[in-house]
């Protein structure tokens, strides 16, 4: 396909098709506005042209966690739109206007789109609304409380239009400072259980366009050659081997020295021709360790004195001291590895010179407010320069956001080194994917637990290490705070169990090596470590691992009511009063991440050989009011996956700093049958929506571990678990 | 010297080296980006297509090796099998974020063309080899269940 990439022809497109369009949103200061298509300086979030079409402006980008429909349900709601004939697009890059709502930066991430957007957008559907009523009102000499709104219909009386009838009119109108929202018990389409995915027509015909399938004429395809271990860098190189090959045009090393960018008329020409490209490398700033050190690292870190105290109101002498007086102590180590993100569609975006002396960029773009400023620096423009075209992204798990944002600084490095005149379509093969850096960071817990002689939590020593995140990014400012990554600890520092003696060690292992957020960031490690040592405690409370939860989850705190309320759903569901089926085995974990609280029981089988089948999960989640349960479940389902995925199966390991895996065969995903149903059950709530993207992942893992125990009376605490003595199969 | 087939019912003739992977020739040669790259080395299937009928990975297959032959996208994927395919998972809502699904359906629609009442283990084997990162697999494996229902009709 080709891209229409001419702004002009764009606008001129839509004034010959309607002639006329409202548009509602917000200005600079957040208030309502609304005014005749580009008259004034706002943010659309509601577009409606003169033939009654309405479009919702999406702010946030659809890797597949169904945003697209969500924004687009809370606007329809209050709007009382058709939504057989809704349309939706994405929003350019514009981070004054489409900031996530008390973060600051245009992005998609942290489970937050539909909890910011959340009255963002019905107001803006609500004010659209209350704008064309009054329109419709006064034309028909009517109260507006006369004029009733039904699929796109405005009626009243024996009266009935379209909303593209009064769209000029409305558009004259000042928007309501605060338009009246529906009352829940009124929603039509918010938590309504059947509504549909807006993209699931043209991603099951073909026709979705991801940025890898969008072409512009005079496009050249780019890869860049990469060295072994990351952060190396280069010296120089020889293209001689690729010189005559068909479709290749050049090979020029990064400004960064960061890699060699090879250029040809095709993806696949662009592959063979880097193949025959040598280079070598400076290896002096990257990782020499093998993995085998590194976890011997993590582990003498919290073997030993922690750097930092992440609990709030922590204090180790006062743990230790209740340690030492504790009837039992029950202790454990938790290692996890580097993972990698690898997402379906491989990273890559297309950059191309704009009619102003600037880029737009065609991408599954996650942070076009980190984009912006990023390829501006590198190009020396102004971020404004910086256009984005966001298309459908195939997955993220974290990826596509990157504080550096650095696929789209190399297309840019690419781009101005191909004469700044070409559009560039930069790809990343699987294998740059796999080998290329920014991973979820390797951790270490060590846990203490003691026990007093009616099984009662005494005292908890929690000490971890891992890469910080956050240091040396952008987000540095606000995610650490007197030295301390708070996204390192998170899961565990703030706990809502009510644990005496809680405290938190944290120390930074630090390397050159690229991390980076993966699905559920800290909570992908800290939810398996304190679950995991919670069943291990109750275990040896000889206590039922709900009750045994539960009452550390007593009393009126708000966290500690809606853990226990998605405990003891999940409980209820999965029959967990009942002994499990012979040779079946269960295990329980509840966790809070993202706002969202979400428990799970997972049941497993054992052959006589020992291999384990995954049967079942049964996952109960709390995510406040629900916009779209469907989709709310299809994400507690992909979490699960993932996350189990993961554990069963992937670890990036290095020899000397460089990467021992490449592709698929040595990163093996999750596949089907590897696990069995999941069934999921969503808990009625009247509270603010919260994020359902990672929350389903963290329980996952130590409710499996917990019922392999279960089956073996061993904790599988390292992994992944097929690296540690278990197998898996189908 | 240009290779001709069958693409989607149409004659094609492609002018492009014969060792060059067909999902290249697809993809980038003749436009059609529905079949996609997702490890280049028939280890995640989003590439699949039918080659005479069959599920096959297309970064894999070479130009040369689809001389004369028939070739199927899902821009081209007609009849019973792919119909009621596309229709349960529009139905069950089965897609996330949509990259792997082209080659998960045409897997789906190979596998119901000759198995119109798949067991569990059959949908394990035959759909083994297309990965979904988003773990789509409950809902891929309710579709093709639910497919099979409205083959019967």
């Amino acid at each position: 396909m080709t891209v229409q990439t001419s702004r002009r022809g764009f606008l001129k497109g839509i004034a010959a098709l309607s002639g006329v369009a409202l548009v509602v949103g917000f200005d600079a200061k957040g208030a309502l506005a609304a005014a005749p298509v580009g008259t004034l300086d706002l943010n659309p979030f509601v577009k409606i042209d003169g033939e009654g079409i309405v479009t919702v402006v999406l702010k946030h980008f659809e890797m597949g966690q169904g945003t697209s429909t969500g924004l687009a349900t809370l606007v329809a709601e209050e709007l009382d739109a058709d939504w057989a004939t809704l349309r939706t697009e994405f929003a350019p890059a514009d981070g004054e206007k489409y900031q996530i709502v008390g973060f600051g930066v245009q992005m998609t991430g942290g489970s937050m789109s539909i909890w910011n957007s959340y009255m963002q957008y019905r107001q803006a559907g609500a004010a659209a609304r209350a704008m064309l009523v009054e329109a419709a009102a006064a034309q028909w000499g009517v109260e507006p409380e006369a004029v009733t709104v039904e699929k796109g219909l405005l009626k009243a009386g024996d009266k009935s239009a379209g909303f593209g009838a009064f769209v000029a009119a409305a558009a004259a109108l000042i928007p309501p400072e605060s338009p009246p929202l529906k009352d829940p018990a009124a929603f039509s389409l918010i938590g309504k259980p059947d509504l549909k995915r807006r993209d699931n027509t043209n991603k099951t015909d073909g026709s979705a366009v991801f940025a890898l399938d969008v072409t512009l004429p005079g496009m050249v395809h780019a890869v860049i050659l990469r060295p072994d271990r990351p952060g190396s860098g280069l010296v120089s190189f020889d293209a001689s081997g690729a010189m005559g090959m068909v479709g290749f045009l050049d090979a020029k090393a990064l400004p960064n020295k960061a890699g060699v960018a090879v250029f040809a008329r095709s993806t696949w020409t662009a592959i063979q021709a880097r193949n025959a490209v040598t280079a070598q490398w400076d290896t002096s700033a990257a990782e020499a360790r093998s993995t085998d050190r590194m976890v011997e690292e993590h582990l003498a870190l919290v073997r030993g004195e922690p750097s930092y105290q992440v609990r709030e109101g922590g204090d180790l002498s006062a743990t230790t001291a209740a340690l030492s007086g504790a009837v039992q102590v029950v202790e454990a180590e938790f290692t996890f590895p580097h993972l990698a993100h690898a997402p379906m569609e491989p990273l890559n975006c297309v950059i191309e010179p704009t009619e102003t002396g600037g880029v737009r960029f065609h991408d599954g773009c996650q942070a076009p407010g980190i984009t912006q400023g990023a390829v501006a620096h590198v190009l020396g423009l102004t971020p404004d320069k910086v256009e984005v075209n966001t298309v459908f992204a195939g997955g993220s798990f974290g990826r596509r956001a990157n504080p550096t944002s650095d696929y789209h600084v190399e297309a840019a490095q690419a781009f101005a080194l191909f004469g700044g005149k070409t559009p560039i379509k930069l790809v990343w093969t699987r294998e740059d994917d796999i080998r290329g850096g920014y991973y979820r960071p390797m951790a270490a817990h060590r846990v203490k637990i003691g026990l007093d002689g009616d099984g009662k939590v005494v005292g908890w020593d929690h000490r971890l290490a891992v890469q910080s995140i956050m240091k040396g990014t952008p987000f540095e400012a606000f995610a650490v705070k007197d030295g301390v990554d708070g996204t390192s600890a998170e899961g565990v520092s703030d706990s809502h169990y009510a644990i005496p003696a809680l405290s938190v060690g944290l120390s930074d292992w630090t390397s050159p090596l690229k991390v980076l957020w993966w699905r559920s960031v800290g909570h992908s490690h800290t939810g398996f470590a304190m679950e995991v040592a919670m069943d291990m405690a109750a275990k040896a409370a000889g206590q039922d691992p709900v009750a045994f939860r539960l009452a550390l989850l007593e009393g009126d705190d708000p966290d500690r009511k809606r853990l226990a309320g998605v405990l003891r759903l999940v409980a209820e569901k999965s029959g967990w009063e009942k002994p499990a089926a012979p040779g079946r085995f269960r295990g329980v974990a509840v966790h809070k991440s993202f706002n969202t609280y979400v428990a799970q029981v997972a049941e497993i089988s054992r052959s006589e050989s020992g291999v384990i089948k995954i049967e079942k999960m049964t996952c109960a989640v709390d995510c406040g009011v629900v916009v779209n349960p469907d989709i709310v479940k299809a994400q507690m389902e992909g979490g699960i996956g993932f996350g189990l995925g993961a554990a069963m199966r992937n670890r990036i390991t290095f020899t000397d700093g460089a990467v021992d895996q490449w592709n698929f065969p040595d990163y093996v995903p999750l596949r089907m049958g590897d696990i069995g149903d999941i069934d999921v059950h969503i808990l009625s709530s009247v509270e603010a929506p919260t994020g359902v993207g990672e929350p389903g992942l963290p329980p996952s893992l130590p409710a499996v571990a917990n019922a392999i125990a279960a089956a073996t009376g061993d904790w599988p605490t390292h992994l992944p678990w097929s690296e540690n003595g278990l197998s898996f199969g189908a | 010297m240009a290779i001709k087939f069958v693409l989607n019912g149409q004659p094609v003739s492609v002018d492009l080296p014969g060792d060059t992977p067909l999902l290249w020739v697809l993809r980038e040669g003749i436009g059609l980006t529905g079949t996609k790259f997702g490890c280049g080395v028939a280890a995640c299937g989003a590439c699949t297509i039918h080659l005479a009928g069959e599920p096959v990975r297309s970064c894999q297959t070479l130009l040369d090796d689809v001389a004369g032959q028939s070739v199927t996208t899902i821009e081209g994927v007609s009849g019973q099998a792919a119909q009621a395919v596309q229709a349960a998972w529009r139905e069950l809502d089965v897609v996330q974020c949509g990259y792997c699904q082209s080659g998960q359906i045409m897997s789906a629609v190979g596998l119901l063309s000759t198995t119109p009442r798949p067991t569990d283990a059959e949908i394990d084997d035959k759909m083994g080899g297309n990965v979904c990162r988003c773990a789509t697999y409950p809902r891929i494996r309710a579709a093709i269940h639910r497919a099979a229902d409205m083959m019967e009709g």
